[in-house]
């Protein structure tokens, strides 16, 4: 029994060695496939420039953000008299600062802030899952299977997704309306979860991770067609789902006009609506607290897009190299 | 061959019927809602751009019951004939024409130069540089209107004490303004979809063009340009689309700026139109305004792709 075990341990420890020992190899490679012969490095003037266009872009891109961070330790007050680039109060009183901003905060939402960025979460979260789901059903389905019907299917989708999207809340909002579908979660949810883009997203990933040879052998096994998919076809996606679930999210989470049409209830609106509304009130003036609030219901986001990087990029360059 | 045989009557026996059955089984989630929140919506603008609510049997006031009625193309003519709508055009192409070049130029600057490997550690500038499509527009545009306020914004307060004051919400920069917002978020997200295009090239290709001679600029212009043409298009086409509909950013600009008026884009002309603060009012102008910027939109696009092939061919 033990010997079992330690033959075992070291066969992982020899994967384990193995495949440190790949990486290695494939660092020093990577690397050296960019390095330049000698005469043909950039020259001094060359890197300079290329560094000072870089950091300027990056100051660019990351100052809003920045200024966002001191806006929302000050007051009002503070926003005008102080210098905008840095805090107006010492070390140890920003804490303090902090908490009166947050404070304003939950009191010009009427303590319906973190109600708001839950609701961003259902709505982007439910309407992410169902499309992905169904986007990768539908991209499988056209990827492997010939039904009739099925170009001028691809044919519409794909036409859909050149279609400016925003012109269609005016008659979603009318066919919800006279369903009395308006001012309830499905009328956010339903809307966000078709995606063209996300169905072409499918598509292209079905047709590429999903060998044939497999869904043939699992036929002949015996397994029925949806047993293949539940239990091979998604395992083999779960990449590109992840892939579609991040667009599909954003996409929700981004979405402005929908609920503002769609939505009157203060208690149902997701957090970029409550923040518009907030802003919008001609008495408002608390805007170091806006900023907080801002801050705080993109964390989230902002933490799921860099953590989830590397699914971003294989869907931007399904996007790029397919046409 | 007896494998293969074997095979192709496999691929037979899972016949043209059961493909159809199963094929459709996995696409009628999809194809349902795809039909309820795309096609049947266009199909109601199309129905409804033909009616208006007018009000009937009231006096000169009004007041009179709103009667659902077929007006033929009048809903057309209104818009057509709308100089606000057609300001509103005149407006959103122009953000068009500055804006998308503009952003797309330099993300796949800012792409070309991450790739070139001139600057040794890039991540940093690639993370930072996607980072403000993680904020959504609403929230970006709040940002930048209080970054355009002259009392609170430290790029306002500098640019005044250099000697230079600007007015970001004056006439003709407020246009400019929200270009920049828009440029602020999406740049990023362009590039990255470069880059992925411009690691897709094989490496074979300079290894090729530096024995051939050419220096790295040449490789730049010559090899790698010419391979991302493909992605460009598509950045292209999809940002033409995307602010053709602009919406957020005059809608959020509007509470520090009264100037932006309701009918400022198109899309802020329906909206307004659909919900009563425009006169004619209700959905049939309001779709037939949706319908007209939907032909433009589709126009434009294909202008551009013939423009595209016709620099292709030369």
């Amino acid at each position: 029994m033990s010997t079992v075990q330690n033959a075992q341990m070291t066969d992982k420890q020899r994967a384990r060695e193995q495949a440190r020992a790949r990486r290695k190899a494939e660092r020093i490679r990577a690397k050296a496939a960019h390095d330049l012969p000698r005469s043909m490095q950039p020259s001094k003037p060359v890197v300079g420039l290329t560094w000072i266009i870089l950091v300027f872009a990056l100051l660019y891109f990351l100052f809003p953000i920045y200024w966002a961070v001191i806006a929302s330790t000050k007051s009002p007050s503070e926003l005008v008299s102080t210098n905008g680039l840095w805090f107006a109060v010492g070390p140890g009183e920003i804490a303090n600062a902090v908490a009166k901003n947050y404070a304003s905060l939950l009191g010009w939402t009427q303590n319906r802030f973190w109600q708001w960025v839950l609701n961003s979460f259902i709505y982007s979260g439910v309407s992410a899952a169902v499309g992905t789901v169904i986007a990768v059903m539908a991209g499988y389905a056209t990827a492997k299977f010939d039904f009739r019907g099925k170009g001028v299917a691809i044919g519409i989708v794909m036409g859909c997704m050149l279609m400016p999207a925003a012109l269609l809340t005016i008659p979603q909002y009318s066919i919800f309306h006279s369903l009395h579908l308006t001012n309830t979660v499905l009328s956010v949810i339903i809307p966000c979860s078709v995606s063209p883009f996300g169905f072409f997203l499918g598509r292209v990933y079905a047709q590429s991770s999903v060998p044939n040879e497999l869904l043939e052998a699992a036929r002949i096994d015996g397994a029925g067609e949806a047993r293949i998919f539940f239990t091979m076809v998604l395992r083999l996606l779960s990449p590109a789902m992840v892939t579609i679930f991040l667009f599909l999210f954003v996409g929700a989470w981004n979405n402005f006009l929908l609920p503002l049409m769609m939505l009157t209830d203060e208690s149902l609106k997701p957090i970029t609506l409550g923040l518009y509304g907030m802003a919008s009130l001609a008495t408002f003036n608390e805007k170091g607290a806006l900023m907080m609030g801002a801050l705080l219901g993109v964390l989230p986001l902002i933490v799921l897009f860099l953590g989830l990087q590397r699914y971003w990029q294989s869907g931007l360059s399904a996007g790029a190299v397919k046409e | 061959m007896t494998a293969q045989k074997h095979t192709q009557k496999k691929v037979r026996g899972f016949s043209t019927k059961r493909q159809n059955i199963t094929g459709w089984a996995f696409m009628t989630p999809f194809a349902v809602l795809f039909s309820f929140v795309f096609i049947l919506p266009i199909g109601w603008a199309i129905y409804s751009s033909f009616f208006r609510e007018i009000s009937e049997g009231g006096g000169a006031y009004g007041g009179g019951e709103l009667v659902h009625k077929f007006v033929g193309l009048d809903n057309f003519i209104y818009a057509a004939t709308s100089d606000k709508f057609w300001t509103g055009v005149g407006r959103v192409v122009l953000y068009t024409v500055i804006q998308v070049p503009f952003m797309i130029i330099s993300a796949l600057a800012l792409a070309m130069l991450i790739d070139s490997y001139i600057v040794k550690h890039v991540t940093g500038f690639r993370l930072g540089y996607f980072l403000p499509f993680a904020i959504p527009g609403v929230v970006a545009s709040l940002i930048w209107v209080y970054l355009y306020n002259g009392q609170i914004s430290p790029i306002a307060k500098g640019l005044a004490a250099l000697g230079i004051p600007v007015n970001f919400y004056s006439g003709n920069i407020v246009l400019l303004s929200m270009a920049n917002i828009t440029t602020w978020t999406y740049t990023g997200y362009n590039m990255l979809i470069f880059l992925a295009a411009l690691q897709a090239i094989p490496h074979d290709l300079y290894e090729a063009a530096r024995i051939d001679g050419a220096n790295g600029f040449q490789i730049a212009m010559q090899v790698k340009l010419p391979s991302v043409r493909g992605a460009a298009l598509l950045a292209m086409l999809l940002s033409i689309v995307g602010t053709i509909q602009l919406f957020n950013e005059p809608q959020i600009m509007q509470i520090a700026d009264p100037g932006i008026s309701k009918s400022y884009t198109p899309m802020m002309m329906a909206l307004n139109t659909s919900q009563g603060s425009i006169t004619p009012s209700g959905d049939g102008p309001a779709s037939a305004i949706a319908i007209v910027m939907a032909i433009i939109a589709g126009l434009l696009a294909m202008v551009y792709i013939m423009a595209e092939r016709k620099v292709n061919e030369s």
